[in-house]
């Protein structure tokens, strides 16, 4: 579904992804994980082209990322991305966040847009602030709104730059408890995050990444029980300590 | 008092003008504004430098100059309009540069996640532009675009050096056969003084209605 092959990207003289390959089939869930300015963050977002790729190739569903224009805004749309601060439209209300997309990029009557997103917000639990703005959320809510957005497109693959990294604690649970659902029923996922709990209980594979470069790949059995290298063994125990 | 009462009409005549200068102004303005703010935050460099050109040039010269240089160089070269024609362009082109900015300011204003969120949904530059970032950025400088609104009714007055017969001209016109200048131009300016108001109401309106939720 997503292929990488030999990524390199720069900013500046900065060389912040070294030679990354990394492949996810369909119905995957891949959590990367790392240190931060490891270039996960980076690499997340080379995948739809929200930075533009230094060396090395991106394809999505077989077809490479074009370069701009068009043909890249019609790809982005198979591409979900739930983003770190969340992001939504600030002058629109949660259903009209999520209708834009499907009406404008996807020509869905506005009708068939507002159904489905009442049925997007109701399997996020939050159907009862679809007419709210998104200030009068709780930042929970507003991820999973963020979700609901995403998943309006209907992508074959969803991204998530560390959707939890700024929430309370309290609210972690409701985010993770929906992506967690999304991964049991089958969706393509690459997850930047710090929450060791979900990639353990949905990730078919960790990537441990550092210095901009992919260390470490194995099921998260394997790589929280035995990191193979002393770099991911020294990560782990600075993270999982308390 | 009664050069007033008695040229009605006149006066009259010349504040529909000024009322008809600055509605259509102020609408060929506003678009001017709003497509040379997207060429200056555009992703291609040469439409970025067309509309820092643009900018630069017509904030630079007075209104004044680019009215004569208009009404009477271009008509040396065959290009000519009606007068009323001629002002409106002129006042829209200049008063088009000022909005410009402000609109720029109010683009800056949203932030950057915002335009990212809208290309991942896969909204290319000119949706994106329409549906997120404008209706944010126009929000946000509700304000100083009334206060143009109201420099650029003062400046539809500069259209009388070139023979429009807007409110100031025909106060003038007044004044010649009647001189009375404190009643007339005390009238005129009464006038003026209330059109601003009302542009001032309607921005406050505006930006109350449309104020974003935070």
């Amino acid at each position: 579904m997503v292929s990488v092959r030999g990524l390199h990207k720069w900013f500046g003289p900065l060389h912040v992804l070294k030679d990354i390959d990394l492949t996810v089939a369909a119905g995957e869930v891949v959590v990367v994980v790392g240190p931060s300015g490891s270039g996960k963050s980076t690499l997340c977002r080379c995948l739809n082209r929200l930075e533009t790729v230094g060396q090395g190739s991106v394809e999505i569903d077989g077809e490479p990322l074009p370069a701009e224009g068009r043909a890249l805004a019609r790809l982005r749309a198979d591409v979900g991305m739930v983003f770190q601060s969340f992001n939504l439209f600030g002058h629109k209300t949660v259903l009209d966040n999520i209708t834009l997309g499907p009406t404008r990029v996807r020509r869905t009557s506005r009708t068939e847009a507002r159904q489905q997103a009442m049925t997007l917000l109701e399997r996020v639990g939050i159907a009862d602030k679809a007419d709210h703005h998104p200030a009068q959320l709780s930042g929970g809510q507003q991820q999973r709104a963020a979700i609901a957005r995403a998943l309006a497109m209907r992508p074959k693959v969803l991204l998530f730059d560390e959707p939890t990294s700024a929430l309370d604690p309290e609210m972690v649970n409701e985010v993770l408890d929906v992506m967690v659902s999304l991964a049991a029923e089958g969706m393509t996922m690459i997850v930047v995050t710090h929450e060791m709990g979900f990639a353990r209980r949905a990730a078919d594979r960790v990537v441990f990444m550092d210095d901009g470069r992919i260390i470490e790949s194995g099921t998260p059995d394997d790589f929280f029980a035995a990191p193979r290298t002393e770099r991911a063994r020294d990560f782990l125990s600075k993270i999982l300590q308390h | 008092m009664d050069a007033l009462t008695t040229h009605l009409s006149e006066l009259g005549h010349g504040l529909v003008t000024t009322v008809e200068l600055t509605v259509v102004t102020t609408v060929g303005a506003m678009l001017l504004g709003i497509a040379v703010a997207t060429l200056r935050i555009a992703p291609v460099p040469l439409l970025r430098a067309i509309g820092t050109a643009y900018v630069e040039v017509l904030q630079n010269l007075p209104l004044l100059a680019l009215l004569v240089l208009f009404v009477f160089a271009l008509p040396t070269i065959g290009i000519s309009f009606p007068l009323f024609t001629s002002a409106a362009i002129v006042i829209a082109a200049y008063e088009g540069a000022y909005l410009a900015e402000a609109i720029r300011a109010g683009i800056n204003t949203v932030g950057v996640g915002q335009a990212e969120a809208a290309r991942a949904i896969g909204l290319t530059f000119g949706q994106s532009l329409r549906h997120v970032i404008l209706p944010q950025g126009l929000r946000a400088v509700i304000q100083p675009i009334g206060n143009i609104c109201i420099a650029l009714l003062m400046n539809t007055s500069l259209a009388a050096a070139v023979g429009v017969v807007e409110l100031t001209q025909a106060a003038n016109n007044v004044n010649l056969l009647e001189a009375q200048p404190i009643a007339v131009f005390t009238g005129a300016g009464l006038a003026y003084m209330l059109l601003a108001l009302i542009i001032g109401q309607v921005t406050g309106l505006l930006e109350r209605r449309l104020a974003i939720v935070r």
